[in-house]
């Protein structure tokens, strides 16, 4: 909402020299958001002048130009061959005559744009000056010639400062209206406002106009067959007539510069006024050529698929919930939205039907939004209008059109109005000091409603309070607290620090996921946050190990039509950010993110048709369905390294990061989470066949997958434009959480000597060393301290096709120094198990 | 040389200078080695002196034994004397030659960093949980009755509309990716028992397309509070021991009126600190209130009986204004760059 100061200074006195910065501290504080400052930036002189002559000259360029005198100012000694006085302008506009009143813009002046204007030498003269369009001064958008001031109904002394003339010199402030606020989208409303901020007395505009009876009945019909939500479309309806307007009067510059200063252009004196009205008291206005209306006028719903061409020239199919203004011949407007063109007010128009009514605000916000019609309109009745200002606001009208336009007022109208009496609340004493935390006094409160407008009586244990009608936030006495609150000062309330009662700290998944993200970034990982949104062949390659679809949940109305689906994975997120890092030369990587990700059941429906009620506790079924309804929604961690691990250093080379890297992010996750997190030979549709691990946890129920690590499939990571090796590892957080809850039990510390012994046992290449370590451990038994695997070696010595793997044992007892034999002994029952399982032999 | 032939001052004298000599000149202990071995070993000039005692009669045995005894003892001191000296000068230029350059130093690791918005909740969260407080949590796609109906967003009510949501799946499905964090104010009245004193810090959805001061994806910190007797002065309370903990002494709140759906009466709050860059000014940074009595009822809570306040912040814009970041693609392009200005700390 934008409000011209000269305007606001109607309703309430504006201390001289309040600036557009003291209006909006003053609006803050009474919860009015401030935006922006309008003005029409431009700076004199800008002067009333009188062409003395115009002499055509053709040009070669085919165009005419006009050399003009005009005389810019009266000196005192009326001399008037004084050279300052007459200025010679070249003028390309041809829509002026000698004798005209023009708006000159003298050399220093400073048209919007910036555009200074200076001396200029064109077309074989110097121009001292320059004539200007309404355009040029910001005051319209025409640009069918200059201005001439009879345009405009104004007459001024040659010298006039035109500036003041037009009303250039006002200036807006734009300030923000929160939706329970309607009321402020006015004038009115918002001076009301600033009285509250200020304390300056309040003049009620729409107490200034008494809307007088009309004799001859205007046949209006309220007929909504199909009320929305029990509202009935139209609760209130006015029309006033006025007859033998002037279609040929102009606006008044004082109009034009208001409207143009709050954001509406110019268009023609009726719908100014229409406009001019709307903004002053908040009260949308549509006014109808009387002569093309056939018959009365019926509010109803649309029919399904009846259409109206609309003021912006589209014809619209209509929707059954759409309100309608219709006459014998038809749909003539959709609303509170927009008039129809068939009753549009034109150049020809003298007699008018002026119509103010209230809407439903349901009713109209969703026409609005159906057929995307935001309008100045919609957006007031959306928000809610003051019922009672409707037949001030059609008096108004016509007080105006008769002022401005010539027009009579007419005995023709109509006022219907159905507003329900609003129901009166009950405020207990005591109430708002409870909830605010501040003893306000008795005074205090009756003073604070009294000034937004409610009417107070005295019942018992409180008051009864009614809201004003132009409040239809106030319902309750949470909302009458507000306002006291507010109209007292917010400043007041004073600060006291509640006691929490004792809290258990983090939960241990919270605290777990803390540690994982500390332990991969101090290990060498930086945090990265994708966003969630991926393609779809992302989702399916890396959603599922094997393919060829997985699960997932798309955007109904993405930004990026790239990429509509919410991640399955980590991963795709981070494969994106690795590129962006290396498109900017950082190529050696090692990122990480922890989230949410969104894991669908395959061919289950989410969410829920119907949508309870706000208001009530849903019933404990009700409160399932809807969680049902919506997809789990696991944390999960990723890990993407690429380029080396380490760099080239003094005296060490680069070594690149690779699988192992991932497994060792893997083993901090384990680290951090406290789950012995299990690796096996895997594989993954997006992974290198020989190169991914299988992640898992066993359990007393058995093997649980957590997740995979390894080496991406290199045309994956082609795809991503990243280089063949790219080391990925990504865990199912939420599972590894679920194994971690388990304390641990401790294992005593042994502290008689060691026997250490290393083992090489001849294997297949093919056996993983990972099953064979565990073999020699279940064999060798309880005397096993620790066990190794130090070494894979393959070559001279070993049969082709057989490995040799070294391990390093250490041999302990609880209660004694072993003996050579004792840890031998034990070392060849492993030895036992690793050949019975996978033909190990002991290496020669 | 030749042999002496007998025990003689002069003969004992002449060993011990020659021996002396040759200990105080030998540069290292490799010499030294040769020197012990020719002046105090079996076939030195004092051990053959000391060889000739059996000659020498009984009568001037002992003088003759002092004389060799008192130059043996004091070779082996010089011996030890040197020998010490040695090692030390030695084991001096060893550790010079090992001296590198600390600056050039090989790292085995490599640094790694956190992302400043999650330390930014963490932080947040820790003070709340200083305060008794707990921290809760819910999904980000989320049905629409707990990101708006439940929080008293009428389906026809403008400020619905107005945040603009971002809708999952069919229009019939009613979910959404939560336009803030305040589905898990409902979650945590549903699930605790009263009192309820929690933080929910996490990541929401709107469809602004990315620039310098919007992101489609952003994090709030959402704070509740519901018991018997809370009043806004509480708030104003919990607010400014928050933006202390926070942001040091001299940080303060200021409230200003303003709407929201959940809360009435609900506030603007503005924050004032002395010494973010740009100067000491007022700072937009969220909304509060008190809960409104429909939030409480779609909890079962009677209004009558309690009362709570609720508030908000983003840390996206906690991050700009504290630590002077301009635009926005720098929080979510992922550039490692950007964590690693912060490292493990913000």
């Amino acid at each position: 909402m934008r409000v011209p100061l000269s305007w606001l200074g109607e309703f309430v006195d504006l201390e001289p020299g309040t600036t557009p910065e003291d209006v909006h501290a003053a609006l803050v504080r009474v919860g009015l958001e401030e935006e922006e400052i309008h003005r029409f930036d431009l700076t004199g002189p800008i002067v009333v002048g009188e062409v003395l002559s115009i002499e055509p000259e053709a040009q070669t360029n085919g165009k005419t130009i006009n050399w003009c005198q005009v005389r810019v100012s009266t000196s005192s000694t009326t001399d008037k061959s004084k050279v300052e006085d007459i200025r010679g302008i070249v003028c390309g506009a041809h829509n002026f005559v000698v004798g005209d009143k023009v708006v000159v813009t003298l050399p220093g002046a400073v048209l919007p744009g910036p555009f200074p204007i200076a001396p200029r030498k064109t077309y074989g003269h110097v121009s001292d000056g320059m004539i200007a369009s309404a355009r040029e001064l910001g005051l319209g958008d025409e640009h069918d010639g200059i201005l001439r001031l009879a345009a405009l109904g104004l007459d001024a002394p040659v010298g006039t400062d035109a500036i003041a003339l037009l009303g250039l010199d006002d200036t807006a402030v734009e300030i923000n209206v929160t939706p329970d606020r309607g009321y402020a989208f006015s004038i009115r409303g918002v001076a009301r406002e600033y009285a509250h901020a200020t304390g300056v007395s309040f003049r009620d505009p729409a107490l200034a106009v008494v809307p007088a009876p009309s004799s001859v009945e205007f046949v209006v019909t309220i007929d909504d067959q199909a009320p929305i939500r029990d509202r009935i479309g139209a609760s209130v309806f006015v029309t006033r007539a006025v007859r033998g307007v002037d279609p040929t009067r102009p606006s008044p510059a004082w109009l034009i510069a208001r409207l143009k200063l709050a954001g509406i252009r110019s268009i023609s004196l009726i719908v100014d006024v229409t406009n001019y009205v709307m903004i002053e008291l908040g009260q949308p206005i549509h006014a109808y050529d009387l002569d093309a209306l056939t018959g009365g006028i019926t509010v109803r719903r649309a029919g399904t698929g009846e259409k109206l061409t609309t003021l912006d020239e589209v014809t619209r199919t209509l929707n059954s919930e759409d309100l309608l203004i219709a006459d014998e011949s038809g749909p003539i407007g959709l609303a509170g939205v927009m008039g129809g063109q068939t009753t549009e007010i034109g150049s020809t128009t003298t007699n008018v039907l002026v119509e103010a009514a209230n809407f439903d605000p349901v009713s109209i916000a969703r026409t609005a939004r159906r057929h995307k019609l935001p309008s100045e309109a919609s957006r007031r009745f959306e928000r809610g209008v003051d019922p009672a200002v409707a037949a001030v606001a059609a008096a108004r009208v016509v007080q105006l059109l008769v002022e401005l336009a010539g027009g009579v007022a007419d005995d023709l109208g109509s006022l219907h109005d159905a507003t329900p009496a609003a129901e009166p609340i009950f405020l207990p004493t005591g109430f708002i000091s409870g909830l605010i935390g501040l003893a306000y006094t008795l005074e205090e409160v009756r003073t604070s409603l009294a000034e937004v407008g409610a009417s107070l009586e005295e019942t018992e244990g409180g008051l009864s309070v009614s809201a004003p009608s132009w409040r239809p936030d106030l319902t309750d006495k949470w909302t009458l607290a507000e306002e006291v609150a507010r109209i007292v000062g917010y400043d007041r309330i004073p600060s006291v620090l509640p006691v929490a009662p004792p809290g258990r700290g983090l939960t241990r998944t919270q605290a777990l996921r803390r540690q994982v993200a500390q332990t991969l970034a101090a290990a060498g990982h930086t945090e990265v946050l994708a966003y969630p949104f991926v393609a779809e062949k992302a989702n399916n390659l890396f959603g599922a190990a094997v393919g060829p679809v997985a699960p997932q949940m798309r955007v109904a109305n993405p930004l990026d039509g790239e990429a509509p689906f919410l991640r399955t994975s980590i991963l795709p997120g981070l494969l994106q950010i690795a590129h962006r890092n290396r498109s900017r030369g950082l190529t050696d990587l090692a990122i990480f993110e922890q989230g949410q990700v969104f894991r669908p059941g395959a061919g289950v429906v989410y969410g829920r048709t119907v949508v309870p009620p706000g208001a009530v506790r849903p019933s404990a079924r009700l409160e399932a369905e809807l969680n049902m309804g919506i997809p789990p929604q696991p944390f999960s961690v990723g890990v993407v390294l690429t380029g080396n691990a380490r760099r080239q250093q003094p005296g060490r080379p680069a070594v690149a990061a690779g699988w192992q890297d991932a497994l060792v992010a893997v083993q901090q996750v384990a680290l951090a989470t406290g789950v012995a997190i299990q690796v096996r030979q895997g594989s993954h549709q997006a992974m290198h066949p020989g190169r991914t691990a299988e992640l898992f946890v066993t359990t007393d129920a058995g093997v649980v997958s957590v997740g995979f690590a390894g080496e991406l499939l290199p045309a994956i990571a082609r795809g991503f434009d990243l280089p063949a090796v790219v080391a990925v590892a990504e865990i199912d957080l939420s599972v590894v959480f679920d194994h971690a809850d388990a304390e641990l039990q401790a294992t005593p510390i042994r502290t008689m000597p060691a026997a250490t012994q290393d083992l090489s046992l001849v294997v297949d290449t093919v056996v993983p060393a990972g099953e064979v370590l565990q073999a020699v451990i279940e064999g060798s038994g309880s005397l096993l301290d620790h066990a190794e695997l130090v070494d894979d070696y393959r070559g001279a010595g070993i049969p082709s096709g057989r490995k040799s793997l070294t391990f390093a044992l250490r041999f302990r007892a609880a209660d004694r120094t072993l003996t050579a034999a004792e840890a031998s002994d034990a070392k060849l029952a492993g030895v036992a198990v690793a050949a019975a399982r996978f033909g190990a032999t002991l290496r020669e | 040389m030749s042999d002496p032939t007998e025990i003689s001052e002069e003969a004992v004298t002449a060993a011990l200078t020659a021996a002396l000599t040759a200990i105080s000149t030998a540069a290292d202990s490799a010499a030294l080695r040769v020197v012990r071995t020719e002046h105090a070993g079996d076939a030195s000039p004092l051990a053959r002196l000391n060889a000739l005692m059996r000659t020498v009669p009984n009568d001037r045995k002992a003088a003759a034994g002092k004389l060799v005894g008192q130059a043996k003892s004091r070779v082996s001191q010089a011996l030890a004397a040197r020998e010490a000296e040695i090692g030390e000068a030695e084991a001096q230029a060893r550790l010079a030659a090992e001296t590198v350059d600390v600056t050039a130093a090989a790292s085995t690791w490599r640094p790694g960093a956190r992302h400043p918005l999650s330390l930014l909740q963490e932080r947040v969260a820790d003070v709340f949980v200083g305060m008794g407080w707990e921290v809760a949590e819910g999904p980000e796609l989320e049905s629409e009755w707990f990101n708006f109906d439940a929080l008293n967003f009428d389906e026809d009510h403008p400020a619905r509309a107005m945040q603009d949501t971002f809708f999952v799946g069919p229009p019939e499905a009613h979910l959404v990716l939560r336009t803030h964090t305040s589905p898990v104010q409902m979650r945590a009245l549903l699930a605790r028992e009263l009192p309820v004193y929690v933080v929910a810090p996490g990541r929401v959805f709107r469809t602004d397309e990315l620039d310098a001061t919007h992101t489609p994806v952003f994090h709030q910190i959402e704070g509740i509070a519901v018991d018997k007797g809370l009043t806004m002065a509480h708030l104003r309370g919990t607010l400014d021991h928050f933006v202390k903990a926070m942001f040091g002494p001299e940080a303060k709140v200021r409230l200003r009126p303003n709407y929201f759906p959940f809360t009435e009466p609900s506030a603007e709050l503005d924050l004032w600190h002395p010494t973010f860059k740009d100067g000491a000014r007022w700072i937009e940074w969220g909304g509060c209130g008190m809960v409104n009595a429909n939030v409480l009822r779609s909890a079962g809570i009677d209004p009558e009986v309690y009362s709570g306040f609720a508030f908000g912040v983003g840390v996206e814009r906690a991050l700009m204004f504290r630590n002077d970041v301009k635009d926005m693609h720098d929080m979510v392009e992922g550039d490692v760059r950007f964590s690693q200005q912060y490292g493990m700390t913000v």
